[in-house]
């Protein structure tokens, strides 16, 4: 039912009203002195070198990669389940023939590397 | 006054009452945090045996209160070139997603006041369990964001680090989950408490999930075995090292009640939610919520507990830990549940048995 839904957003609204109140009471009654020193970031004391709009390294993006293949695995995973108990043996050939083309390449991601960290 | 007048006053009475309930519904949470944490900062105290917070008020009771005033009147500092608006819109996507988490949770039975039956949760959506995984991940752009938008290397490595993490383990959170819904067939959580309390609680039967998702749980609130995004030693404070005065508070809000609430999905999932364990004596049949706020409480000292015991793990170990141990093994508790599905079929146990 989509009603159900409403107080969610009722929750939403209130949330982020909650959090911009939050920061702007913090505004008006904080003090405001920034100075050159102050604006700078602070990395251990030393002097800022540089920006961090720097490229970084290749494996964060190897693992977002494994993760929307496994994130979508369970997805498809929750539906199953709750209709799971209506044809369990039918459902369960079903789900094994899925998750076999999955282990495929949950193996061959692990023997290329692509769970280590070094 | 006609009778469409009174449907409209009905629709206002009724919108009043879900805005009150929703503010006291926070204003309950914001307690629960103020007090978990200092409940936390006292627990460790003991466990490395130091005395803990005890001066402000009787035995340090009022600290949440200095606390926050503290961190409402500090100064609050904004690095000359961060990005402005993503560096303030960051700590309200964490601290906002964390409140909505917790909305689908039934924290007990109905109560009725005044003639209004009133819910003890903000919203019953059929889905809640998909709803909290999708919150879940919503609140992983609190954490990038605000790495991004410092523009510090320190933060940035910590954010980088925090997505890898909390996607991660919530590969496995989900997995985790799946045996639970095989076994309820329904992602609705009052009907998950219902059917424990017809069949009994699902940590019998899911206990190798339990176990995941409690793992999996500590490492997606960055718990202290797996605190990598804010390894003080390496990283100075993560993600959140250039926030100040209340957006600090924020994250370390956001970061209590995304423990609160892991510790009340695992409540709700596994230990029967605001059911009694034995309804039937006369004196443990108080009121639902008290059992609920007692199982949750004893989940989030198991939380602290392995925080004053445990050393931080290494990143690589964090990684392999999980892709290449708990994913397999909530594979497994996927495959072992369905197979006790099967087998309890009217008809297949007896075809075994011929």
């Amino acid at each position: 039912m989509p009603a159900d839904y409403f107080p969610l957003f009722v929750m939403l609204v209130v949330s982020v009203a909650f959090a911009a109140i939050g920061v702007g009471v913090s505004a008006l009654i904080g003090p405001r002195r920034p100075t050159a020193i102050k604006g700078q970031t602070y990395e251990s004391g030393m002097p800022t070198i540089g920006t961090a709009r720097r490229r970084v390294w290749i494996r964060y993006y190897l693992v977002a990669v494994i993760f929307i293949l496994f994130d979508i695995e369970i997805i498809f995973f929750y539906p199953w389940a709750v209709v799971f108990r209506q044809e369990p043996l039918f459902l369960f050939a079903e789900m094994a023939v899925f998750v076999a083309i999955l282990l495929v390449g949950y193996i061959y991601v692990w023997r290329k590397g692509g769970f280590d960290w070094y | 006054m006609n009778i469409f007048g009174i449907f409209i006053d009905q629709v206002i009475v009724d919108f009043v009452i879900l805005i009150i309930r929703c503010v006291v519904w926070i204003f309950a949470l914001l307690t629960t945090f103020a007090y978990i944490q200092l409940v936390e900062r006292w627990v460790i105290a003991k466990i490395q045996v130091r005395i803990g917070p005890n001066r402000t008020g009787p035995r340090g009771l009022l600290q949440p209160l200095a606390d926050a005033i503290k961190a409402l009147f500090k100064e609050e500092l904004i690095p000359t070139n961060a990005d402005k608006l993503v560096f303030v819109i960051a700590p309200m996507i964490s601290v906002a997603t964390a409140l909505l988490a917790f909305a689908v949770i039934p924290v007990g039975p109905p109560i009725t006041i005044g003639g209004y039956t009133i819910p003890m949760q903000i919203a019953d959506i059929n889905v809640a369990l998909l709803y909290l995984l999708a919150v879940g991940s919503v609140s992983v752009y609190g954490t990038v964001l605000a790495g991004w938008s410092s523009n510090n290397k320190y933060s940035l490595l910590g954010s980088l680090r925090a997505a890898a993490q909390l996607i991660s383990y919530e590969v496995t959170l989900g997995l985790a989950l799946v045996g639970v819904i095989m076994l309820t067939s329904t992602l609705n959580l009052n009907n998950i408490v219902s059917y424990q309390s017809n069949f009994g609680w699902l940590i019998v039967p899911q206990i190798l999930g339990f176990i995941l998702y409690l793992i999996a749980a500590i490492a997606e609130t960055n718990r202290l075995p797996f605190d990598l995004p804010e390894a003080e030693t390496e990283l100075v404070a993560g993600y959140y090292t250039e926030y100040s005065s209340i957006k600090f508070a924020f994250f370390f809000m956001a970061e209590y009640i995304n423990i609160i609430t892991v510790c009340a999905v695992a409540t709700t999932l596994f230990l029967g939610g605001y059911l009694s364990p034995v309804p039937f004596v006369p004196i443990l049949g108080a009121p639902g919520i008290w059992w609920f706020a007692l199982k949750v409480f004893i989940l989030i000292f198991i939380f602290m507990w392995i925080r004053g015991t445990f050393p931080r793990m290494r990143y690589d170990q964090l990684m392999n830990f999980t892709w290449k141990a708990m994913l397999p093994l909530a594979l497994l508790n996927v495959l072992i549940t369905a197979g006790i599905i099967v087998f309890m079929q009217p008809g297949v146990a007896q075809a075994f048995a011929r």
